[in-house]
């Protein structure tokens, strides 16, 4: 067997081994890594930045598939020379490995530009998992850090280090932001939407020198200009590593030359990647390494036939919500050439295409991307759009995704990123079997990139396997179309912290009254207060805290923990009910006692008569515990349910849910408070406790499940918090227990919360403690209302006389 | 013959929180002042379907919806934009801002019902009788009511 040995373990050296084991095991493969890695996807490291994706996540090729495939992998070993008589390679760590073909896949390094002491401490690059997890270390929230560079590199770690709390600054040498790939125009729009998240741009500025005594404490610019800095990330382009091409003496320009078959000007050498120049091209991207990697797995197994003819440069920003697109020849004199523009300022909308004799030469996207692979197969295929001069910016309207899918030709590209067609994907799930789309990206490889052709792939699966199932994710609503768990983490991990600001980047800027108090929930659950509360965003009753009667008026429902009440308390009630004259009191259904029919502007002075706290049954939020008598008076009470509703009450109260939580607490099993009906309930037993949770006894009836059996009322509270704040993190907003019990499934619920591993559950404990501490009895704002206006009707400022 | 203006000084910008309505009792009438943040809509407090405080509602863009029973009007014409609701409107007032303060034109607009031909529509709304032509117009209306009549 012949011995291939691969210089270099990333995206483009292994994705052409993966070819290469397609066309027959005539190898034996050994891969040298300088990193300490298995194969990920470089094109990802921002989104780790971002705290979007861990380490694992982006993992292409694990530990196993080496193994599988018998492949020798070097992690950690630089190869530092290559002798191409004796035909061996040498590593850093001395060893010598023969080989009779030799790929080269070294890929770039980060291109420094001549700064001075430029090797300071607290100057990063950003390339591999390693720079990235140093930034990681380093950034701390409040820090100044300065991007040099504004591609689409510095961009992305902008980005990530403004999401970890940095106040990023990005200093760009040209004249406008992503030169190579944008217009000025375009870069205008990317511009202002990078101010508008927050960081900084600074244009046409050289960075000369960086400033600070052995520390980074600035940026210096020519022209005598500077800002301070405390951690500067250099994001200046890359360079490909060619010197071991230069050391073997092959042909090397910029990259290591190769000609349409991927072969250098060595027959037992080979190149393929970034290091790579073909046709006076050196491709920084990830489609064109997977195109290479294709062609040279058969010329290097003996197959030659295809070539490579080069690749359309394409490009696309990965940060959420601010969507660029770039392709093909974009620059504005083309000979010829005519250029179509679209503008709308008020969407940050900017469309523009270059045609060249009827043909698509050039594309710019940016503020809405979701047609870039129509464009990509034009230029591709160099389709003939003279037919189709009046849908070149929109397309057709179609009313059926599924149709548009259907109207896709076989050989239009579906991932752009690894190069699989819509043919090769029905070839797949029609030969293969492939049915989900984890087979999917097993099997094809597509979807595995920059994951933006995700819901592509799946509508294909929807199309063309009856079974496929579609994981279906609940949206709010149209305003913000994005599914609730991953808005969820949007929201986390970009650290937005105001409804607006979600509306204006993620959806259309508006809003509903479905969307605005959901997105309300969100932030204060996951922020805990620390964030800026709109009240707009609120429905009425959370903005006076009171619910809202048919005739206008409002009701009034004092917290009595634990249904236990004392003559004091009722005979404030009954003088609040006089004084007011209270249309109704009522004693409802959850043991409590309700004022109906009070006027807006009453509230506050009631609230302050009353002298008791909010008991939240205006809003989705904790409602009460309803208990028995318990041990203390009962003939046949075997637990103390009243102190420990009364305490379950004390420890959950002022907390917002996605929807409204009536608890309960029973002394025996004879559940007269009705805790097995309840979304959280405590049931007492000889010895110990049953806390069973997601019962209902509302539209839906469903009898609780057993959540866990403990022993004292302490561990008892324990389990019922661990699943109170598991239920506040990952319900969807009016998604009500019995539902997200059923939903997630018991088992799952019980794993990850009483089950869970100590680290878990103390971090459920933790932020349900945080937003403990931070909250407080609404009705306090009868001292302190959110504005003059809060509760009372305005008089004019002058009388009316009509 | 339009009716004069009336203006009447309502209340300080600064007591309309922004996306918030407030209402305000003005002679008879109940009116919803809404904040937009670039101008105030001024409307008829009560939903024309239960007769829902429609200030105590969510602002959406340039519609409010009604906390009663999720009625949708648009603040800009007063008519209904959402299931039911399309073929109901309420009255609209004119507003401006002098000084910090909101003033709302308090005349009769119902006078003008009597006048005919093109005319400013601001503020202006109908309910429909006769023929129904506010049905099914799109939310951003700015359009001529008929009447049968």
């Amino acid at each position: 067997m012949k011995r291939l040995v691969v210089v270099g373990n990333g995206m483009a050296g292994v994705a052409c081994v993966e070819q290469i084991l397609k066309h027959s095991p005539q190898f034996q493969i050994t891969i040298f890594g300088d990193e300490t890695h298995v194969n990920y996807n470089r094109i990802l490291l921002s989104s780790v930045l971002a705290g979007e994706k861990a380490d694992d996540d982006i993992v292409l090729n694990s530990l196993e598939w080496y193994q599988k495939n018998n492949i020798d992998l070097r992690l950690g070993v630089r190869i530092v020379g290559v002798d191409s008589k004796a035909k061996t390679v040498t590593g850093d760590d001395g060893s010598v490995t023969p080989f009779d073909k030799l790929l080269l896949a070294t890929g770039s390094m980060p291109l420094i530009p001549s700064i001075d002491e430029v090797k300071k401490d607290g100057v990063f690059v950003f390339r591999n998992l390693d720079d990235t997890r140093a930034l990681l270390e380093r950034c701390r929230p409040g820090l100044k850090a300065v991007v040099i560079g504004g591609g689409l590199l510095g961009l992305e770690a902008a980005r990530g280090l403004q999401v970890q709390g940095c106040d990023v600054t990005v200093v760009h040498l040209m004249e406008w932001l992503m030169e190579r790939q944008l217009d000025p125009t375009g870069g205008g729009y990317l511009a202002a939407k990078m101010n508008q998240m927050g960081i900084t741009v600074l244009l046409g500025l050289s960075t000369t020198a960086i400033l600070g005594n052995g520390k980074v404490e600035g940026v210096q610019f020519k022209g005598g200009g500077s800002i301070a800095a405390d951690l500067v990330v250099v994001a200046a382009g890359i360079r490909p590593n060619v010197s071991l091409g230069h050391e073997v003496g092959l042909e090397v320009k910029r990259g290591i030359v190769v000609n349409d078959y991927m072969e250098t000007s060595h027959p037992d050498i080979f190149a393929v990647g970034e290091c790579v120049q073909h046709n006076g091209i050196c491709y920084g991207l990830v489609a064109p390494l997977i195109e290479q990697g294709k062609v040279l797995a058969a010329t290097i197994t003996g197959n030659k036939g295809p070539t490579y003819e080069g690749s359309v440069q394409a490009a696309k920003l990965k940060i959420m919500g601010v969507d660029v697109f770039s392709a093909g020849d974009i620059g504005d004199k083309l000979d010829g050439s005519e250029v179509i523009r679209y503008e709308d300022p008020a969407l940050g909308i900017y469309r523009k295409l270059n045609l060249k004799d009827g043909k698509l030469a050039g594309v710019i996207l940016v503020g809405d991307t979701a047609d870039s692979h129509r464009y990509m197969d034009w230029l591709r295929t160099g389709k003939d759009l003279v037919p189709l001069r009046r849908q070149l910016l929109f397309p057709a309207p179609v009313d059926d995704v599924g149709l548009d899918i259907a109207q896709m030709a076989d050989s239009e590209t579906v991932c752009g990123c690894m190069g699989v067609t819509k043919g090769t994907i029905i070839q797949a799930i029609h030969e293969k079997g492939v049915n989900t789309l984890a087979q999917l990206k097993e099997c094809t490889r597509a979807s595995t990139g920059c994951g933006s052709c995700t819901s592509l792939c799946q509508s294909l699966l929807k199309a063309v396997v009856p079974e496929f199932e579609e994981e279906v994710k609940k949206t709010i609503c149209k305003c913000i179309p994005i599914a609730e768990d991953q808005l969820r983490e949007i929201l986390r991990s970009q650290r937005l912290k105001s409804v607006q600001e979600v509306l204006e980047i993620y959806g259309n800027g508006v809003g509903c009254e479905v969307c605005k108090p959901a997105l309300s929930y969100m932030l204060d659950m996951l922020w805990c207060g620390d964030h800026n509360e709109d009240r707009s965003a609120r429905f009425i009753n959370d903005r006076v805290h009171a619910n809202i009667q048919k005739d206008g008026t409002f009701s009034v429902v004092p917290r009595i923990r634990g249904g236990v009440t004392s003559v004091a308390e009722l005979r404030r009630i009954a003088d609040v009910a006089e004084k007011y004259r209270v249309p109704m009191v009522k004693i409802t259904g959850s043991q409590r006692i309700d004022l109906l029919g009070v006027k807006k502007s009453d509230l506050p002075k009631v609230w302050a008569d009353l002298g008791m706290p909010s008991g939240q049954a205006y809003t989705k939020g904790v409602r009460m515990v309803k208990t028995c008598v318990g041990t203390e008076f009962c003939r046949f009470g075997v637990q103390d349910s009243t102190t420990a509703g009364i305490e379950m009450e004390r420890r959950f109260e002022n907390l917002f849910t996605p929807h409204k939580v009536k608890m309960g607490a029973v002394g025996c099993p004879r559940n007269c408070a009705e805790a097995t009906v309840k979304d959280i309930g405590l049931v007492g037993q000889e010895g110990s406790w049953q806390v069973v949770v997601g019962g209902a006894a509302g539209k839906k009836v469903r009898k609780a499940d057993l959540l866990i059996t403990v022993e004292s009322t302490e561990q008892a509270l324990e389990a019922a918090s661990l699943f109170f704040q598991y239920y506040r993190e990952g319900a969807n907003y009016l998604e009500r227990t019995y539902d997200f019990v059923e939903r997630v499934g018991i088992e799952k619920v019980r794993k990850d919360t009483v089950y869970a591993t100590d680290e878990v559950k103390e971090g459920l404990l933790e932020r349900l403690r945080k937003s403990k501490d931070r909250s407080s009895d609404a009705w306090l704002e009868r001292d302190n209302p959110r504005n003059e206006t809060q509760f009372v009707q305005i008089k004019p400022l002058e009388e009316v006389f009509v | 013959m339009r009716a004069p203006d009336v203006w009447v000084r309502i209340a300080r910008c600064s007591d309309i929180p922004l996306r918030e309505g407030r209402a305000v009792k003005a002679g008879t009438r109940e009116i919803a002042i809404f904040n937009l943040g670039d101008r105030f809509l001024a409307i008829d407090n009560r939903c024309p379907h239960k007769a829902g405080p429609l200030a105590d509602g969510i602002v959406s863009g340039t519609t409010v919806v009604c906390p009663l029973h999720a009625w949708k009007l648009s603040l800009e014409t007063g008519n209904g934009v959402n299931g039911p609701s399309v073929s109901s409107c309420v009255e609209t007032f004119r507003t401006r801002v002098e000084d910090g303060t909101v003033l709302l034109d308090l005349s009769d607009k119902q006078t003008e019902q009597e006048e005919t031909g093109e005319r400013e529509l601001t503020g202006l709304c109908v309910p429909p009788r006769g023929i129904t032509a506010t049905t099914n117009l799109p939310a951003d209306g700015r359009y001529l009511v008929l009447d049968s009549n």
